[in-house]
Parts: C-alpha cells; structure tokens; sequence
C-alpha cells in the first residue's frame, strides 16, 4: 500500500475565501494548529472579485439604520425562508466584524466626519454598505490575508481536494492533491471547515471564476451531511453581455447605487413598470424622488432599480423577450445620463467606480461616463448549500463545519447585495470559533488507508481512459443545459429532461480522459471537478422541481405565483445508502414573538 | 472566421519548447480565451493560472509577444495577430511547468515585513476617524492585485536576481502602505534600508509602466520611502542630535 504524506492540524479550512481566511484566523487565535487549503494561490479566491460592499447596520450616513432594520431587509429579501437565526445573528454581529476589519488594517473609504463610509444597494433600506471604490472584495481578502500570514496558520497553496475522509460518522480529514506535481496528501484534522464558495460554474453564462464547481458542496454531500435551499440560485440582474468574451462578468450593483438607471431600446426606464407589492411602500414613485434617494434625500425613497436581483433580473429578462432590448441582448445600463444632475460627472464616477470603469474601457471599448452599458443577467451566487446550525455552523456531520456561500439559510430565496461579505466574516469566524471548541473537546479519530488507496486511485483513473472524452467538451456541455433548462426561468418538463440529461452525463464524465502527465494538469483537474459539477446541478434540478411556486431566485413558468404553503418548509437533499439523491421537506421553525415584532414594526 | 497563432512555451522546470497553435478569432476576445480555447480543443493539459478573468486577481501574468500583461485584459485587438503571438511566463521567477511559475518567494517576502500595528481607537467605540484626503494615497497603493508584474520587469531581480537582498517594488508598494497608513505605528524605514534593499533601486520607473492597476510605484512609494530612509539615516542634522542623545 502506497503511504502518502501526512499533515495534522487540530482545524483544518478547505476555501481561502473570505469566509475560510476568517475562520482560521478565529480557530488559530483560540489556540489550536490551524491548517488552511487554497485551491488557488493565497489571495485570488472569489471574494476577491466581489465589488460593491459589505453590509453592516452602522449608521455611519444615516442614523435610522440598526440591526433591525437590516433583520427586516434580510427576511424581506430572502422571502421569509430564510433561517431567521442566522438573519439575526448577520444583522447583529457585522458592525463589529467590519470594524474589526479597521483595527487589521482595512481602508474603507470616509464619510465627511472620517468614519467608515456606506453607500446604497438594493433591499437595503438605509446606506449600509461598508465599501473601498468598487472593489471592497480585494480589500477584505487582502485585509485577512496580511492580517492572517502572522497568525501562524500554515497555508497549502494550489491544493485541491479529493474526498472527505471519515472515522465511523465523524470527518477525520481529507485526500487531496498538490497541483504543482500532482501528488496525493492526506490531511488529518479534528474539526474541518469549508469554505469552498459557489457553484457558478454549473452554469454557461455567470461571473464566477473556475474554481466555483461546487467542491464543498459535493466534498460534504458525499461525507453524509445535508444541502438544503439548492433550488435558490441567485442571478446578477447586471452582467457584461458584450463583447462574447466577457459575457456574465460581474457589472457591481453599485453602479445603480450611485444612480444608475436601467432603460430598453425605447430609452424607457422600465423598472417603474413593475414594482412587487411587498415594496410599494418603500419604493420611488418618480424619477425625480429616485435621485433624491441616491443622492442621499432622507425622505425620498429608493429607485427601482435598487429592487432585489431576483426581481431586476427577471425585468431585464421580460424586456429582452418583448423585442425591447439592447443590439446584444440584453438592456442598457446607464451612469453616464448623471452628467445632467452634477457637474463633475466623469470624475465622480470614475472615482466612485473605478473598476468598472477601468473593465468596460479595456474590455468593451466604452468609456461609461459617456456611453450607457449593456448588460444582462448572469449565474452568480447560490443561496443554498451545506445545512448548518445557525450558531456554531456545524453541518448535520460531526466534526464538519461550513462558512460562507457553500453553507445555507442566511440567505432565503434571495441574498441581498452585500449581504455576502458581511456573511463571510460573521459566520466564518463562528465556524472557526467552533470548529476549534469541537477540535478541544474530542481526540483525534483514525484514518483508514486503504480508503484513502481506493479514492486516490479512483482520482487517477482519468489517465488510464486512453481515447475517452474530453473533459472540457462534457463541463461545456453540462454549463449548456444548465443554463437552457434549468436557468432564470424554470419549467417542469425542461427540468425532468434536465435530470436524465444529467444522467448522460454522469456516464460520459466516468469516461473523461486527462492527456499528458501529472504536473500541474488542468483537463486532469477538470475531469474531476465534473464530480462536483454533477452533484451540485443534480441537487439543484431536484429541488427545483419540488418547489412548485416562484419565490427569490426560483421562477416557475408553470407556477409563476408564491404559494404560502411552500414559506413552511426548507427542502433538504441527502445521499441515500443506494447513492441516490434523497429530498426531503424541513419544516422551518416558528419564529419567536420578539423578531416577528420587529418584523411588523419595520413594516 | 478569422484565425491567429499563439507560440506557447511548453515544457517543465529545465526542458521547455515554443509550440504553435492556431485557433479561432472572435470580437473581443482577449489572450486568456485563446488559451483556454487551445485547452479545450487541443492541448487539455496546457497549464496556466487564472481565476477572475477581469483584470482583478492578477493570476494570469504572463508575457505576450515579451511584454509582461495580464492575459485577461489584453485584447487580441490591441495585438499583432498577422505573426505568431508569443506567450510565455514570467522571467523573474522559476518556471514550473508550461506558463506557471514558481512565486513562492513573493509570500515569503511579505511575511518578512512588519504587520499594521494601530494607534489607539479615537473613539470610545473603539473606531478611528481619518479624513478620505489622508487614505487617498493608502488607498491607491491598497488596488494592487499582486500579479507580481512589477517583479517580474524589475531588473534587479529579472537581471540581478537579487531576490535574498531586495523586496522588490510589489512590496515596496506594500511596505508604503503600510508606513503611510494614518493609523499605523509602526517603522520600517530601518528594516527598509538594511533588509529590504531599498537602494537598489535605481528609479528606472519600468515597474509603473507595467502595473495594470495604474498605481505610480516609483513616484507615489518608492521615492517617498526613499526619502524616509535618507532623513532617518543621513540627515546631518538629526545624526547630530542622536550623537547628543546617546551621552
């Protein structure tokens, strides 16, 4: 039997997002070794991309704003599905969080009396968001980054993982791969937490990078623990749509947070044609008052635009299939008509948006502080994930934890606009607090070799498949029907021939073939990654297949209304012992009388 | 369509070769996705780091046609496509297979150098209060994506390879950060001069030339800390007053 290299840490982080790196900066401060797996190299994970802010009750800009404003934006947004718990937990503990992030050296940028500085996103009812330009993602990763390189966490770069590994029920550790020389490791932990991020990848059109395959998702699926909320996948209403190269690169909701407008091929400003009941109150009934909002008018209410992304993004879709369209299918997105209110237009917004500035130049040719954007709804995030407890995110496996978009429930139906960095370092710390409490409190378990011999030879087998498929031609092909059936808008019968659709490719991916050698080998890594890929788009069409009604980012064409019945109930996927994907209904618990207050007072 | 030929290093740490591959051109297609176009269609193992594809994780540096860019923001448009556009990795740094390179040694710099160490909170809320005039210049320094493209087109570490005696302009850059940060307390002038190998750099500016991100390294850091250096170490003045300082 072939012996790998061992490593041991008390808490092991699969996911150097911003979710990962805070929860092995929290574990390592309690004291025990911490050790943390990069995908990628240190500092490119996807939170680094994440453009517009962190949300945060601070009241920096307006002082109305508490936890209980942000509770209610939560559950608003999420549709009430979400896990009111950790909706609270959110609303209460980012202030500190961000502050935190201050004291380790972040730079946000100022209000006039030098505190940190929040702008307007969608859902959010106050100026909420902590942000840095738009590229408050690249200050957070970086911020815990430096902050986490002197905390003594030792960090594998450019590993990837295989399989969880288990003692009885319990997570012992894990199989994985140093890219650099294609070598196995094995990892053995007492408590493991992960951190992998999302599943964009199952999908053609979407702003994620390659490495959201849905890892932890499918690494904790297979360990035994429970996906619920995969049916709730979150598309950006604003993606790039041209040119085809960068189609579904991420066009920050900041843009309509700094006034913004979205207008169809008849100049019309078609937001205002749609407005959900639930947000008439709090919604601009003019133009005019809509500026006022951005402009920072405590008495105007917010533009349509700022709607939630579930309900932008499905306007958007409606315009473009009623012939209203920009040339390239998708609808203008425009900062430059701001040039009319103030006096400094292109300075202003070059300085408030500066990397989009910078994107659309080099990579459309268009300078958008003269020229209106086109832009179209793209894959970008996934409520659902590992099921946790709110308040220690330890999944339903012992000794296995999640943080971060791979983990379920803040977010409902439909997550907020910055909603997900304030959930990375919340909820990344609690995962590495506990995570550590668990690692204190039990021995370490055992790890049995031949599992680890028969998993990585199965990791290997992509070799041995001399003339087998190409590995990129199954993912294009799986991205290609994900996106046609079970996309933006969902129908039965589309997604039941999505299903055996999968099942065709579920035999064609045991038949990928990896050219060439072991180093560094990304059709090797591609061939396993369709694994993940696989589970996460299985977990996904089943789900919402289940959900008959239309809620966040589900939209049914056969069901297009909500249903009551279904704001009773989660729905949960779990491996059966025969391997198949089993749903099941959680019912979600009764909220307590003290946060359905509040919900009905904030209105 | 239109097709253009991309003359790719292949090969691992010692052995390497140019190999040629034509593929297809489309509007607005960058360098990134002819690679990864050529991945798909015929060379499945050809190794490249990216991650974001929008110019903001700075994974896929490269040098294209000899200029050190980001693979994912250089527009075949922008390029000679009549010739074969060559694309290799970084110099300054060991290759490791095809267009990867060995960067261990940047995050081995980084950790040299001396954490942010805060002045006390302003507030009793444990916050600080800084005007956005005085993080501006923190704030410039604070974009940079960590391609290593400054590295790599210095020419104290791409011709000189003096990786053990100077820090190179990524973490200058970053050493600047750090020292003009309003709230910071800490100071690296001494660690700048006797470890870092501030002085050798010669100002040649080739650095600000490459950053993607546009932020000027030499005029906005280096120089300033520079300057650092020369007035703790070199001001007759102040040498003047140690000396009395020290009986």
């Amino acid at each position: 039997m072939t012996s790998y290299p061992t490593f041991e840490h008390d808490v092991l982080v699969i996911g150097a997002g911003g979710a990962g790196l805070r929860a092995a900066i929290e574990a390592s401060g309690s004291g025990v070794s911490v050790g943390l797996i990069c995908k990628s190299l240190l500092g490119k994970a996807h939170t680094v991309m994440a453009e517009g802010g962190m949300a945060a009750a601070m009241g920096n800009v307006d002082d109305r704003d508490n936890w209980k404003v942000h509770f209610t934006d939560t559950m608003r947004g999420g549709q009430y599905v979400n896990n009111w718990r950790m909706a609270e937990l959110h609303a209460k503990e980012a202030p500190d969080r961000v502050r935190e992030l201050e004291a380790w050296g972040a730079v946000f940028d100022r209000t006039k009396d030098g505190k940190i500085l929040q702008r307007n996103f969608g859902g959010h009812r106050y100026p909420r968001l902590a942000h840095v330009g738009d590229r408050t993602g690249l200050e957070l990763i970086r911020t815990l980054q430096d902050h986490g390189i002197h905390q003594g966490i030792e960090v594998y770069m450019e590993v990837t993982v295989v399989s969880l590994l288990k003692d009885g029920d319990r997570v012992v550790g894990c199989l994985a791969y140093e890219r650099e020389h294609g070598r196995f490791r094995v990892f053995k932990c007492k408590a493991l937490v992960l951190a992998t991020g999302g599943v964009g990848r199952a999908f053609k059109i979407t702003s994620n990078s390659w490495e959201g395959t849905g890892d932890g998702h499918a690494l904790a699926y297979d360990a035994g623990a429970e996906l619920i909320d995969m049916e709730f996948v979150q598309f950006h209403p604003t993606g790039m749509v041209w040119p085809p190269s960068v189609r579904g690169i991420l066009v920050t909701e900041g843009v309509r947070g700094e006034g913004g407008i979205l207008t169809n091929s008849e100049g019309k400003r078609f937001m205002f044609d749609d407005i959900p009941d639930n947000y008439k109150d709090q919604t601009a009934d003019t133009e005019e008052e809509g500026w006022r909002y951005v402009t920072g008018d405590k008495n105007a209410r917010r533009p349509p635009e700022l709607l939630t992304r579930d309900h932008v993004a499905r306007c958007i879709m409606r315009e473009v299939k009623a012939g209203r369209g920009s040339p390239h299918g998708g609808v203008f997105l425009d900062i430059a008509w701001i040039k009319e209110k103030i006096q400094n237009a292109p300075e202003h917004i070059k300085k408030k948006l500066p990397s989009m500035y910078h994107q659309f130049k080099q990579l459309a040719n268009l300078d958008i502080t003269t020229t209106p954007m086109e832009v179209g709804p793209t894959t970008h995030y996934i409520m659902g994930g590992i099921r946790v407890d709110s308040d220690t995110q330890a999944s339903t496996v012992p000794g296995l934890f999640a943080a971060g978009e791979c983990a379920a429930g803040i977010n409902g139906a439909n997550r907020l606009g910055g909603n997900s960095l304030s959930d990375l370092i919340v909820f990344g710390k609690r995962a590495g607090e506990y995570a550590a409490k668990f690692a204190q409190e039990n021995a370490a378990g055992s790890i049995n070799p031949s599992e680890v011999e028969e998993k990585a030879k199965a990791a290997l087998a992509p070799f041995e498949r001399e003339g087998g498929e190409n590995p990129y031609t199954i993912q294009h092909d799986l991205q290609e029907m994900m996106q046609d059936l079970v996309g933006i808008v969902r129908v039965e019968d589309e997604m039941k021939q999505a299903l055996d659709g999968l099942d065709a490719l579920k035999k064609r991916a045991t038949n990928a073939f990896a050219p060439g050698n072991i180093d560094f080998n990304p059709g090797w890594h591609t061939a396993l990654d369709l694994h993940n890929l696989l589970t996460v788009s299985e977990a996904i069409a089943r789900a919402a297949i289940e959900r008959k009604e239309s809620r966040g980012g589900q939209y049914r064409d056969d069901y297009p209304a909500k249903d009551p019945e279904y704001a009773k109930f989660n729905f949960s996927l779990k491996k059966a012992d025969d391997g198949s994907m089993q749903i099941a209904k959680i019912p979600i618990p009764e909220m307590p009388a003290e946060l359905k207050q509040i919900v009905e007072e904030m209105g | 369509m239109a097709k253009a030929t991309f003359s790719i290093r292949r090969g691992g740490r010692e052995m390497a070769e140019m190999v040629d591959y034509t593929t297809d051109v489309t509007e607005g297609m960058v360098v990134l996705d002819a690679v990864h176009q050529i991945q798909a269609e015929s060379a499945g193992d050809l190794a490249c780091r990216w991650n974001c594809k929008a110019g903001k994780c700075g994974s896929c540096s490269a040098e294209i046609n000899g200029m050190p860019k980001l693979m994912c923001m250089t527009r075949l448009d922008t390029i000679d496509i009549t010739q074969p556009v060559t694309i290799e990795p970084m110099r300054a740094f060991p290759p490791v297979k095809d267009l990867i390179t060995d960067v261990s040694w940047n995050y081995e710099v980084k950790k040299r150098i001396k954490k942010f160490k805060p002045r006390k909170p302003d507030a009793d809320d444990g916050t600080w209060r800084m005007q956005q005039e005085d993080i501006d210049r923190v704030q410039e320094f604070r974009k940079c994506i960590e391609c290593f493209l400054c590295q790599d087109v210095c020419h104290v570490l791409r011709d000189h390879e003096k990786h053990q005696e100077f820090i190179g302009p990524r973490f200058l850059v970053y050493t600047a950060a750090l020292e003009m940060h309003p709230l910071d307390t800490e100071n690296r002038t001494e660690d700048l001069k006797e470890l870092f190998g501030i002085g050798y750099c010669n100002i040649t500016k080739c650095c600000t030339k490459v950053c993607p991100e546009g932020i000027t390294i030499t005029d906005n850091a280096i120089i300033p800390l520079k300057e650092r250096v020369v007035d703790e170490h070199y001001d007759p003045l102040k040498k003047l007053i140690k000396l009395f300082r020290k009986k």
